[in-house]
């Protein structure tokens, strides 16, 4: 399977650039604001992953969980953030997009129902914070089906054979989380590991997106450094959001500049 | 007798799985440390030195056992007979103290400093500090700020025993958001803190580990109705909220077909007005809290708020073994309202002067139900009294104060 993220590492390849790939929940802070801030994403980013809000969020720090809450309490069902996605899509056919969604809102639906309804709004790629690869099997399954890739995530504590097993379910990228902890700023320095990327890069899993506080161009340079071929941007940006939305173009083409390959 | 389960226990099944519901759906960085934490309890669950330890601070630090009471007059108007399983009596007040002791151990053993917890009516957190203190170990207890309001004496307890007690803002403010906080805390801190989970819920090993350490109030149940009344009860009865107490007192009769095994939620305004806790009555199944279980949820699998009287039973989940029992259909589960809670809350200290938790009343409530319905029927019945009710005393007092000037 060849799909938008494998045809962008492929372009950036050329281009000498890793990825830039901001983060944000669907309807944050509302159904309308929050389709603007996606076409400000799209346009000074190479992919976006993008949440459906849930009730408990487990593996997010205090931003994205008010993110959540503000994007369900102004209305953004799940049915509404895939809509969301839609009309992303029909404006940017080539963006690769990852979801992100809690493991219930995929459970509830039926694993079949849901990766379907996520292929036909144009999602690319499916990642399930709270299933780790002992419990993948049927919801990549389900993806698969649907011809929607399975993304995991890797830990700096996964041992040997859970990278294997990433490195055999994942599909177009695999979210390398660069420490221990919860997604967030300011929740410990980042000490983005080589070998762990390394690793996977070995056992031929798909190429690593490293995120977990990520904020800063040098973020992106170390991360860059450790052979991973992007980032993810969360917390930082819906932080900015939150206090100088004005200011997110800048803050993008700030990032992006640091994605130069030396 | 030994107070801690023989091994090997029949109550660890494959990879955490009872029937559909169980597992272990949490962030791939947590599977590291349960994996870990399972195979510490294997092991020191059947270390001698473990179980002596542990057997010695259940009997001299807890007071077990705890005694099997024969009711004079609560059920007097009926043929049942009732007896009530003191845990109410054991240190801390409730059944909590059991299994809290259990783990607080194996986090010794396993050289943790810190204990981290989550609570909903602060039963659990004042075990976990109780505990942290006597072990000397820094003890963070997360608490759903609406909880911490109304549970305001807990949380004085759990401070005066050295914890810091974090109030949870997020989501709906109580126990479920104070457990996402606690998962989100040992996500970072695994390597040196023990997570400790209070009930028969969570990712696996919890849900096993907890009703291994809880499987000593139907052990020692089980033994003293034999030997008081020649046989066994014809029907056990115990509130369910994450259902842990209800599994410690079931353990011991799974496997005695004749014995009719009762799990009593929370109604709470009644079921058809949504507001209630009996997940095992009205949830779906789902994904929360590291597990497949039952969930109360809505159509898109938000997960939604309970209501009870006690905040005990106030959890929009229940224990994955307690969604496959009522499955195979081995216990049947039901549910009284706040209103029945409080009649059977105020019976009992009226007719036994004992006084249970708002928790406990429910499976009073239900148990006296049954008797009443056919009060010919001459029945032999184990309640667990799985605390006392002086938590609840502020609580009541306001409610019977409502209800005298409507």
């Amino acid at each position: 399977m060849s799909g938008r993220f494998t045809r962008l590492f492929r372009r950036l390849d050329g281009e000498g650039r890793g990825a830039l790939v901001p983060f944000a929940v669907l309807g944050d802070p509302d159904p309308a604001t929050g389709a603007r801030v996606l076409e400000t994403l799209a346009a000074g980013a190479d992919a976006l992953e993008v949440g459906l809000p849930f009730s408990d969020p487990v593996a997010d720090g205090p931003t994205i969980q008010r993110a959540a809450l503000r994007a369900r309490q102004t209305g953004t069902t799940v049915a509404r953030g895939l809509e969301l996605v839609a009309e992303l899509r029909r404006r940017h056919p080539e963006l690769p997009i990852g979801l992100l969604v809690y493991a219930n809102l995929v459970h509830a639906r039926g694993l079949g129902s849901f990766y379907a309804r996520a292929a036909a709004a144009g999602i690319d790629a499916v990642l399930v914070p709270d299933v780790p690869l002992e419990e993948i099997a049927p919801f990549a399954e389900a993806a698969r089906t649907a011809g929607v890739a399975p993304v995991l995530i890797a830990p700096p504590n996964a041992p040997e054979n859970t990278l294997e097993g990433i490195a055999r379910t994942g599909r177009e990228y695999t979210y390398v989380v660069t420490r221990k902890g919860i997604t967030g700023v300011d929740r410990g320095e980042v000490d983005p590991s080589a070998t762990v990327v390394r690793r996977l890069a070995q056992l031929g899993a798909p190429p690593a997106l490293l995120g977990f506080g990520i904020a800063r161009p040098e973020h992106v340079r170390r991360a860059l450094a450790t052979g991973a071929r992007g980032v993810i941007v969360g917390s930082a940006l819906i932080e900015r959001l939150e206090k100088e939305p004005a200011s997110l173009p800048d803050y993008l083409a700030e990032l992006r500049a640091a994605t130069i390959l030396p | 007798m030994s107070f801690v389960p023989p091994a090997p226990s029949p109550l660890i099944p494959a990879a955490g799985h009872y029937g559909e519901f169980g597992g272990r759906y949490v962030p791939e960085i947590l599977v590291p440390p349960l994996v870990a934490l399972e195979d510490a309890f294997l092991r020191h669950r059947d270390d001698p030195s473990f179980r002596a330890e542990l057997d010695e601070l259940l009997r001299r630090y807890a007071g077990r056992p705890t005694p099997l009471t024969r009711t004079r007059r609560f059920l007097a108007d009926t043929h049942t007979v009732l007896y009530l399983k003191r845990e109410d009596l054991l240190h801390g007040g409730a059944h909590k103290t059991n299994q809290v002791l259990g783990q607080m151990l194996l986090a010794h053993r396993t050289g943790k400093r810190r204990v981290i917890a989550e609570t909903g009516a602060g039963q659990h957190g004042v075990a976990v500090a109780m505990a942290g203190a006597l072990f000397g170990k820094e003890v963070v207890v997360y608490m759903g700020e609406k909880d911490c309001r109304r549970q305001a004496p807990n949380v004085f307890r759990m401070k005066l025993f050295g914890a810091r007690v974090v109030p949870v803002a997020s989501g709906s403010a109580s126990l479920k958001d104070a457990m996402n906080e606690a998962l989100r805390d040992w996500s970072e801190s695994y390597e040196d803190t023990h997570y400790l989970v209070g009930t028969v819920a969570g990712p696996h090993p919890f849900p096993a580990m907890v009703g291994a350490f809880q499987r000593v109030i139907g052990e020692e149940t089980r033994a003293e109705i034999l030997e008081r009344e020649g046989r066994l009860p014809d029907l056990v009865a115990a509130c369910v909220g994450g259902g842990s107490n209800a599994l410690g007192i079931f353990a011991a009769f799974l496997d005695d077909p004749g014995v009719d095994l009762l799990g009593v939620e929370a109604g709470g305004e009644g079921l058809e007005t949504g507001r209630h806790g009996a997940t095992l009555a009205r949830g779906r199944p789902g994904i929360l809290h590291g597990m497949r279980s039952l969930l109360l949820q809505d159509e898109e699998g938000q997960v939604q708020e309970s209501h009870s009287v006690s905040a005990g039973l106030d959890y929009p989940g229940v224990g994955p073994e307690h969604a496959h029992l009522q499955a195979t259909g081995r216990a049947r589960y039901t549910a009284a309202e706040d209103r029945e809670a409080l009649e059977a809350f105020v019976a009992l200290a009226r007719t036994e002067g004992i006084l249970p938790a708002l928790e406990s009343a429910h499976a009073l409530a239900a148990v006296a139900r049954e008797a009443r319905d056919e009060p010919e029927r001459a029945r032999l019945v184990v309640v667990n009294l799985s605390g006392r009710g002086d938590k609840d005393l502020g609580h009541v007092a306001a409610l019977l104060d409502g209800e005298a000037g409507r």
